[in-house]
């Protein structure tokens, strides 16, 4: 019954005539060039999927934000999830996405080839289980994800807390999305002029921290959801916006999001986590960008529990995924795209996660546009 | 200390330990080649696929030539399907139907099945029947037999419980050329039904969903449906199962081996709700999730209808769709006509979505 229900709500989001109806009046309301930035990668991968690019007036640039957290996982993290998998008596757990993601020599996936244990879970309290079957073996999580996962994240450390569980520990990885719109807002070369903000994020965190960013880069703001109507909807409440010189931040995805956000999974997360300043592949470290762990769960890291010591990163020359996932460059304007860069031999960490720009650009074909 | 003081042998009757009987699990002297071998042979194999050319006992299967007209078709495949059983199959009906549509997919009639077991030691014999029973089962349903067999027997942690590897063999009708280099400009497409059923049933029975479904594997032996269409219609010229990669991955095969253009309408591709929602949720997509009893069919437009009609009647096919056509210009390219009148492009599977789902 449930099942039917969630067909039956989705259908509506994806109505063909309403979202050609919405488009139809994006078109009547433009009349000058916008540069757009959907900061979240599940929203540029519905953008390609559903080819709603393609039906925008010429004068909107959607341009893809930093918002996958396989790619902005610094390579160091990477470097040292891959020292810590590599450990005798150790099971590595992760999320699918971050197996293929290169770090300075090798993936998760080799290591798991040359004999690791390294597994794939489809949530943290599956690592949990894990540490309970297994009560001999260190299990470490890669804590990736925005604010969206960072309350399973969370979950995860207080089950095992509550479990007794002394095998199981986490490598924080969370990062947060507010500070990473302070630094593309502020950055010199910023082109944005107005945000769709990530609608799953603002669902747990609220987007009572929006309007101060608004006033003070000059950028309206509109919370939107995943689904086409959802995403055309939120394009064109920004245009509006943008035509009418307005700078407010509007919630275009109401039935998932409030202004004040998730309340009980906000005072959980602040329970267990910090904000720490944390480090962006491809962009460099961002203040308070980052989630760690509070001091009473620290001996949850599992960077204090193994120690791998100075590790030496090194990034392919050739990638600009720095640039893309500033915004700065599509792509499809990278030298390696789609030759020497592919989902099956990828240079940098967007054209592995399915929340990849480049993945996304690969997958559904704008190989040359 | 004198000979007649020496303590006296307590004698406690014959020592020689009598072996256990190995009945309920596969040991590694059932891969000796001996007695054992002779016994699970006898016992598993033999007394459910038992048939002429398989109880002549020898090294291998004679197989009268009058039998074979035309051209033969051969393919061989493996199975390491993880779990052996998942709602809808397992890894026996998975490994004969797998194999009986290879062979059917050239337009030929399977007629003959040779099988390779792997198996483990200490694999439950019970399972093993049951295995076994459901080859039987769907070798009877598609019309072939088991003529030749091997067991090997390896150590535990050698391999996952039991791999099965097969060999078919069918006979092509004089004058059929159906293969993935055939399509033609203005060819339709047809599906035989949903998509996605067998690659999302395996995640189900992992346990890795974390949410309960009713989802059930397609897998199914497509040669008596398919021989009714070419039947009717000879002038099929493609016929493709869409296992691994799913419906996408295979057309943008075809489309590389004919060297045409394939356009797709998304809303005539038929999914279930369920599959779809497993999909969502997981982030799939399901045009890329394998298939274990669909056929693709390109042919001439004008017989998609009758096509269809014919597939309909078929048990395997009531869900048949004509979800594309076949163009000229930009060989290589398949392309993705959504409801919102852009499109996309569709490429092959880029690495591992779920590994061991066949």
């Amino acid at each position: 019954m449930i099942e039917k229900n969630i067909s039956e709500i989705l259908k509506g989001y994806r109505d063909a005539d309403m979202v050609k109806r919405v488009i139809h009046e994006i078109h009547q309301r433009v009349t000058q060039p916008w540069a757009i930035m959907e900061i979240c990668g599940g929203q540029t991968h519905a953008i390609m999927q559903y080819g709603l690019d393609q039906l925008l007036p010429d004068e909107i640039e959607l341009i893809h934000g930093p918002g996958c957290p396989v790619c902005v996982t610094a390579l160091e993290l990477i470097d040292q999830a891959l020292w810590i998998a590599d450990q005798n008596d150790v099971i590595f757990t992760s999320f699918g996405d971050m197996l293929r993601v290169p770090g300075s020599k090798g993936d998760l996936f080799s290591a798991r080839a040359s004999g690791r244990q390294v597994r794939v879970v489809y949530s943290p309290l599956d690592a949990v289980r894990i540490a309970q079957e297994n009560p001999v073996k260190q299990v470490v999580f890669f804590a990736i994800g925005f604010e969206t996962t960072a309350p399973a994240n969370v979950m995860a450390v207080l089950q095992a807390e509550k479990l007794g569980l002394d095998n199981f520990s986490i490598l924080p990885a969370n990062v947060l999305v507010p500070p990473a719109m302070h630094a593309i807002l502020g950055s010199p070369n910023n082109r944005v002029q107005g945000f769709l903000a990530a609608g799953h994020v603002c669902a747990v965190m609220g987007y009572w921290e929006y309007p101060t960013i608004a006033q003070k880069y000059n950028t309206p703001i509109v919370v939107t959801g995943f689904e086409p109507l959802d995403l055309v909807n939120g394009i064109l409440r920004t245009i509006k916006l943008l035509e009418e010189s307005r700078i407010e931040v509007e919630n275009a995805y109401p039935r998932a999001v409030t202004f004040d956000g998730n309340q009980a999974a906000q005072s959980l997360i602040k329970k267990v986590f910090q904000p720490v300043d944390r480090k962006w592949r491809g962009i460099g470290s961002i203040p308070n960008s980052g989630y760690g762990l509070t001091k009473a769960y620290m001996h949850y890291d599992a960077s204090n529990r193994f120690n791998s010591g100075d590790i030496k990163t090194e990034e392919s020359k050739i990638c600009i995924a720095g640039e893309v996932l500033r915004g700065l460059k599509k792509p499809s304007e990278c030298p390696a795209f789609g030759t020497l860069c592919t989902p099956q031999s990828p240079l940098g960490a967007p054209m592995v996660s399915s929340e990849g720009a480049c993945a996304a650009y690969y997958r559904y074909g704008r190989k040359s546009s | 200390m004198t000979a007649n003081e020496t303590t006296p042998i307590e004698m406690q009757g014959p020592s020689c330990p009598i072996p256990h009987h190995h009945t309920e699990t596969v040991v590694i002297g059932h891969g000796s080649g001996g007695q054992m071998t002779q016994d699970l042979i006898r016992n598993i194999f033999q007394s459910q696929l038992g048939n002429a050319f398989l109880l002549e006992g020898n090294d291998a299967a004679r197989i009268p030539l009058e039998q074979l007209n035309g051209e033969i078709a051969v393919s061989t495949d493996s199975h390491v399907v993880s779990p052996m059983f998942f709602p809808g199959g397992d890894i026996g009906r998975l490994a004969i139907c797998g194999t009986v549509n290879d062979v059917s997919m050239l337009g030929a009639i399977p007629r003959f099945i040779t099988a390779g077991f792997i198996i483990e030691e200490g694999f439950a014999m019970d399972s093993l029947k049951n295995i076994v029973n459901s080859m039987a089962q769907a070798c009877n349903e598609a019309g072939v037999q088991i003529v030749a067999g091997d067991t090997k027997v390896v150590e535990k942690g050698s391999v996952d419980g039991l791999f099965i590897n097969t060999a078919g063999l069918g006979m092509i009708p004089a004058g059929r050329k159906i293969g993935g280099q055939y399509a033609k400009p203005g060819d339709a497409v047809l599906i035989s039904g949903t998509l996605g059923d067998h690659g999302i049933a395996i995640l189900q029975a992992r346990g890795d969903l974390g949410f309960e479904s009713q989802i059930l594997s397609d897998v199914a032996p497509l040669n008596n449906m398919i021989e009714r269409l070419l039947d009717e219609i000879p002038e099929v010229h493609v016929l493709r199962d869409p296992t691994r990669g799913g419906l996408a991955t295979t057309l943008k095969e075809i489309a590389c081996q004919s060297q045409v253009s394939i356009r797709l309408q998304e809303e005539s591709i038929p999914i279930k709700p369920d599959v779809n929602i497993a999909c969502e949720l997981l982030g799939f997509d399901p045009l890329y999730i394998a298939n274990e009893g669909k056929v693709i069919i390109i042919l001439p437009d004008h017989s998609s209808e009758k096509a269809l009609e014919i597939l309909h009647n078929s048990p395997y096919g009531t869900n048949a769709m004509r979800i594309g056509e076949i163009f000229q210009e930009d060989p290589g390219q398949v392309l993705l006509e959504t409801v919102f009148g852009s499109t996309r492009m569709l490429d092959l599977l880029a690495g591992e979505i779920l590994p061991r789902i066949c």
